[in-house]
């Protein structure tokens, strides 16, 4: 098979990974050397999905001996197989490079033989790139799960980021859905390139040139509805990933029916599109704005409503601290207010250091006050024509965007506690049309990742 | 100083030129209503009272050290970065960007709602924005070991690429060519040259590098979920202006 064919198979059986950024990491380029990182990451391109393409993300091969029922290269499935060879991607990777293509390699891969010898593959490719090459990009790999330790070191002091997935956001999914992977086979790596990254933090402090240790962090990925797993379960799994083991990033897949199986959502379910925009913005709010997850959803509401974005739910079942004043609020209140971000609460304390900010001077410094308008004040005054009072806070933040997006969005009769429920079954899993799974029985007491494994 | 309505300053199109205009400018004790350059100067209007400004190096350097003296440094580096941008009339803002900034002092870049700031400050945000997007968006076509690439920016952004690109490939030799403003930056391990150009044409492209446009169009449709499909969403990030020099949208 010719590298093309090898590349069209090796590409499409890695587009579900939804995580492509190249960010992270700040290195220089060096004399003798190909290439240089940025740390806020590069795209090169956008795919016909509207998708970032930043590194050449392929699998190493698609041969798999695991039979995860949710993934397409899964051993039971009849499909094409195939695997590069590490010299044919090394050359791949480099001359993309070199025609600024990319800014790296993201390599994933399907279970060759055995973990341990698919880590091999992956590292031989990697180390020709970077000896032989002297390859100084981006490269971000995923760790295969149950591989051996030193493995794990050897990889971790070749790339940029390393990142094992979690896919499923609980152990009750894993064990129906991917039997023969366990959480500790997931999180026991998780912990190692944690431990790594902070051993070598005190190396660099006493040896500056001690060899970096996946200096861009680990991310890791979790499949987003094909599991009746609720946003409470996703987003205190997150943030307890981003204070126990320092993910840089969590990201969320909205699940594509490629399987026809009665476990998973029928093949004719649309991808969750709207929940995974809804997550990414929750998971701001976790990153950057000083949100709890439990602010975001609790036991009690266990899903987000997705009519509107996270920050506004919230602002409106917390109407009693609003409106603030923009000329005295702390950055932290500020960032509290819908339609305010962290670029426009930086420009308000700025600005009202030399002047005291009117509606006016707030349009000009670019903050957007379509939604803003109806939880702030300036000087004391609300902003022109704008009543606050619950409905017409709901109305004015509704976006367009927020309506095209709703299933079945009726305009003005639709209140933001309204969530349509349109089963949309025809075999598999019938999904409400924002992609929940119906919840079996209680699941109050369905078994969560247990944190704090230590090695 | 005596604000005339109608008297226009004249330079050379370079940064010191420019700062050569304000440093007359105190020295005349006079306020000029625009400052542009030979090319956009065409026919004077009626009235309008021209004066062409002598461009000097020593004049230059003193504006350009005040500024950090008496503003900030990060306002020599705002300076810098105004200059490439394509806000029109571009000068006369700068020229009262200085001026305020001789009057308030650093606390001028945080006048963020004042128009002569708040121009200037959208327009640099525009020119790091473009620049960052052809840090992705530029594609090198290798011919006989040079790599070369067309672009046609808004602003001018090839000093900024010019950076960024050296930086990455140390070793290599590549070209950038600036269609809109007619320049190019030519790299070589020996050295990095900024320099007019009025024309490039080039040899046809090797089976070898044919290959390898082949391949990255295969990987740039294969890796779009069609599930997912949604070209406002890619337009948005990467509209279409760009596309005429993407590899991937050669036909
Ligand atoms: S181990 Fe990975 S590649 Fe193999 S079936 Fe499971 S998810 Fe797919």
């Amino acid at each position: 098979m010719d590298v093309l064919e090898k590349l069209a198979i090796l590409t499409d059986a890695a587009k579900y990974d939804v995580a492509c950024t190249s960010s992270g990491v700040d290195r220089s380029g060096q004399p003798g050397k190909t290439g240089s990182t940025v740390a806020s990451g590069i795209c090169h391109s956008f795919a016909a999905d509207g998708r970032c393409i930043s590194l050449l993300k392929v699998l190493m091969t698609n041969q798999c001996v695991y039979d995860c029922k949710y993934c397409v290269n899964r051993t039971s499935r009849d499909t094409q197989r195939t695997a590069f060879a590490p010299r044919e991607l090394a050359d791949l990777t480099i001359n993309f490079y070199r025609r600024n293509y990319i800014e790296g390699l993201f390599l994933s891969s399907g279970v060759l033989k055995s973990p341990d010898y698919t880590m091999e593959r992956m590292i031989e490719a990697i180390e020709i790139l970077r000896t032989e090459y002297s390859f100084n990009g981006y490269i971000h790999v995923k760790s295969i799960p149950g591989a051996d330790n030193s493995l794990i070191q050897r990889m971790g002091l070749l790339v940029d980021r390393m990142s094992v997935n979690i896919e499923l956001p609980s152990e009750d999914s894993l064990g129906q859905l991917a039997p023969q992977k366990t959480p500790e086979a997931i999180l026991r790596p998780m912990g190692l390139i944690r431990a790594g990254i902070e051993e070598n933090k005190s190396d660099l402090v006493v040896y500056r040139h001690a060899p970096k240790f996946v200096p861009a962090g680990q991310s890791t990925q979790l499949i987003i509805g094909a599991t009746p797993d609720s946003d409470h379960r996703i987003l205190t799994l997150s943030e307890g990933l981003y204070k126990k083991y320092n993910l840089k990033r969590v990201f969320f897949s909205a699940y594509t029916p490629i399987v026809d199986d009665p476990m998973l959502p029928s093949l004719f379910s649309a991808p969750p599109l709207l929940r995974e925009h809804r997550l990414y913005q929750a998971d701001w709010l976790l990153r950057f704005y000083g949100f709890t997850a439990n602010e975001i959803v609790d036991a009690k509401n266990p899903n987000m409503n997705l009519a509107i974005d996270p920050k506004c739910n919230w602002a409106l079942r917390h109407l009693d601290q609003f409106p603030i004043e923009v000329s005295r609020a702390s950055y932290e209140r500020l960032l509290r207010v819908p339609g305010i971000g962290v670029l426009s609460a930086r420009k308000i304390v700025q600005a009202r250091r030399t002047c005291s900010l009117t509606f006016e001077g707030l349009r000009k410094l670019g903050v957007v006050l379509k939604r803003a308008r109806f939880f702030v004040t300036c000087q004391g005054k609300v902003d022109e024509g704008v009543i606050i009072r619950p409905d017409t806070v709901l109305r004015g933040l509704l976006s367009k965007n927020d309506l095209r997006m709703l299933p079945a969005a009726s305009g003005d009769q639709m209140t933001f506690l309204d969530v349509p429920d349109m089963a949309r079954s025809l075999g598999g899993m019938p999904v409400n049309a924002y992609g929940y799974l119906p919840e079996k029985g209680t699941r109050e007491n369905a078994k969560q990742y247990e944190f704090g494994i230590h090695i | 100083m005596q604000n005339n309505t109608n008297l226009v300053y004249i330079y050379d199109g370079t940064l010191e030129g420019f700062l050569c205009c304000v440093y007359e400018s105190y020295v005349r004790h006079e306020i000029p209503v625009q400052i542009r350059t030979e090319e956009d100067a065409g026919q004077p209007l009626l009235l309008e009272e021209t004066e062409w400004i002598r461009t000097d190096m020593e004049h230059a350097g003193k504006i350009y050290e005040s500024i950090d003296r008496k503003i900030a440094l990060e306002a020599q580096d705002f300076i810098r970065e105004a200059f490439l941008t394509c806000l029109p009339d571009k000068e006369i803002f700068m020229y009262r960007f200085i001026r305020m900034g001789y009057q308030y002092g650093r606390s001028v870049m945080d006048r963020l709602t004042d128009d002569t700031v708040g121009a200037l400050i959208k327009a640099v945000r525009n020119l790091r924005r473009e620049s960052h997007n052809f840090m992705g968006f530029v594609r090198f076509t290798i011919y006989d070991g040079v790599m070369v690439s067309c672009i046609s920016p808004k602003n001018r952004v090839l000093p900024l690429l010019s950076d960024h690109f050296t930086n990455r490939y140390p070793d290599e030799t590549f070209l950038i060519y600036d269609r809109t403003h007619q320049m190019a930056v030519v790299h070589k391990p020996e050295g990095t040259l900024l320099t007019a150009m009025h024309h490039l044409s080039l040899p046809p492209i090797d089976d070898a590098e044919k290959a390898y446009h082949t391949l990255w169009k295969c990987f740039q449709k294969t890796i779009a979920i069609e599930e997912r499909h949604n070209p406002k969403c890619q337009m948005n990030h990467m509209p279409k202006r760009f596309w005429a020099d993407m590899t991937e949208f050669e036909s």
